[in-house]
């Protein structure tokens, strides 16, 4: 096929606008969110879950995770008077179809610690992105750009709370978005929709009516590894020094 | 003025990097995109692109709109605050499409073992039960409506056979 002058002078034209459409992406979006007003966490109620891994399913439904990865998972912690500081951690399939049963007599302590990605205000894993491709955005939220990810894997390593896997099929870093997709239309997250006993609440800290003020400032409240300064905004109550 | 005698080819090779970085300036142009650099070190478009996602839980206050007779139920009861698609799954589709979308009812043998199956790990104050001999393998609904399952006007402990802890 032969392309005349007058049709390249066309056609150029042409592909300069598609190219940009191609690069500004496909806007099509919630016009009354404001990122600016938002600073998103979840609140996790560690002595309300009961290991249902309802919250697991959801998050493979909603996000199309594949099988063997995890956005959210939920872990069993089995502590003992003897060691405190080692727990027996469980975890069969990231507790998605729940948990083998635990007789009234077993010796020691039992409590499920459901997990996700912390959306750490000063995270290491954007740190270490070397192309720009995973960002704190400005409403609070550790998102990965898909189109500019290298899959790499330094952020993978760089989580110190494994909450990133490569994608097997697309290659590139993976993780939980806090269900930006769904926060942002005024929707709470799939685990959290799906959760039975509201063990998991989002939470947005910059609204000075959300219930978490008022949780954590009656409750004992910690985030995960907090000597890592990650600015952690997974808030647990009811976990012990056990839990990492 | 000896030192720049022969400095001819110097302004050559001066004039040819100042070529070069205009080159790259206007490659750079093209290639890097519009959004890079709006919020941060990062394609602002990005963050678009991830909200712009479809939805598959339509939310609780979704499917409230139609199921008010249901919503009636659930008020008061132990199930209040247990939402809609924490049992019933992922239903934007029926939301888009009501009449072609038709969710299935779940077993609720299945589906109540799956949160109240007696277990020493789950938290104290759980009502939790274990199943076969709780219900001999009949189904939960025989006694209990999901919805609300109190039985009778008890709207505290149930009071089924076995009884719940």
């Amino acid at each position: 096929m032969t392309i005349s002058r007058r049709q390249l002078l066309v056609l150029l034209p042409a592909a300069a606008v598609a190219w940009k459409y191609v690069l500004a992406g496909t806007p099509e979006e919630s016009p009354n969110y404001r990122m600016d007003g938002h600073w998103w966490g979840m609140l996790i109620d560690v002595t309300k879950c009961i290991g249902c891994g309802n919250c697991v399913r959801a998050c493979q439904t909603e996000n199309d995770v594949p099988d063997g990865f995890f956005r959210t998972w939920v872990e069993r912690y089995h502590t003992t008077d003897w060691h405190m500081e080692n727990p027996e951690v469980v975890s069969p399939d990231g507790g998605k179809e729940g948990f083998p049963t635990v007789k009234p007599d077993e010796a020691g302590k039992y409590f499920f610690v459901p997990k996700l990605c912390n959306h750490c205000a000063d995270s290491p894993c954007t740190q270490v992105c070397p192309v720009g491709a995973t960002f704190v955005s400005p409403d609070g939220v550790v998102l990965i750009d898909p189109k500019y990810c290298l899959g790499c894997a330094y952020c993978v390593q760089a989580c110190p709370y494994g909450c990133r896997y490569i994608h097997p099929k697309k290659e590139v870093a993976d993780k939980c978005t806090l269900c930006y997709h769904r926060i942002t239309k005024g929707l709470t997250t799939a685990c959290c929709e799906a959760c039975p006993t509201g063990a998991r609440q989002l939470a947005d800290l910059k609204d000075p009516k959300d219930p978490i003020h008022e949780f954590i400032r009656t409750h004992s409240v910690q985030v995960l590894k907090p000597q890592m300064a990650t600015g952690a905004k997974a808030f647990y109550n009811g976990i012990d020094g056990s839990v990492r | 003025m000896s030192v720049f005698k022969d400095a001819g080819h110097l302004f050559r090779f001066l004039g040819l990097f100042v070529l070069a970085f205009l080159v790259f300036l206007v490659i750079r142009g093209f290639v890097v995109p519009k959004s890079f650099g709006q919020y941060g070190h990062y394609r602002g478009a990005a963050i678009t692109e991830i909200a712009s996602r479809p939805v598959k839980f339509a939310g609780h206050q979704t499917c409230e709109t139609c199921h008010t007779d249901i919503v009636e139920t659930k008020t008061g009861g132990k199930h209040a605050h247990v939402n809609c698609e924490a049992c019933h799954g992922a239903l934007a589709a029926h939301v888009d499409d009501p009449g072609n979308v038709i969710p299935h009812k779940p077993e609720t043998a299945v589906l109540c073992a799956r949160c109240h199956t007696a277990s020493a790990a789950k938290p104290q104050g759980f009502p939790q039960v274990d199943p076969a001999d709780h219900s001999g393998g009949a189904s939960c609904e025989t006694c209990h409506n999901p919805h609300s399952p109190a039985i009778g006007d008890d709207t505290g402990i149930s009071t089924a056979k076995g009884g719940a802890k």
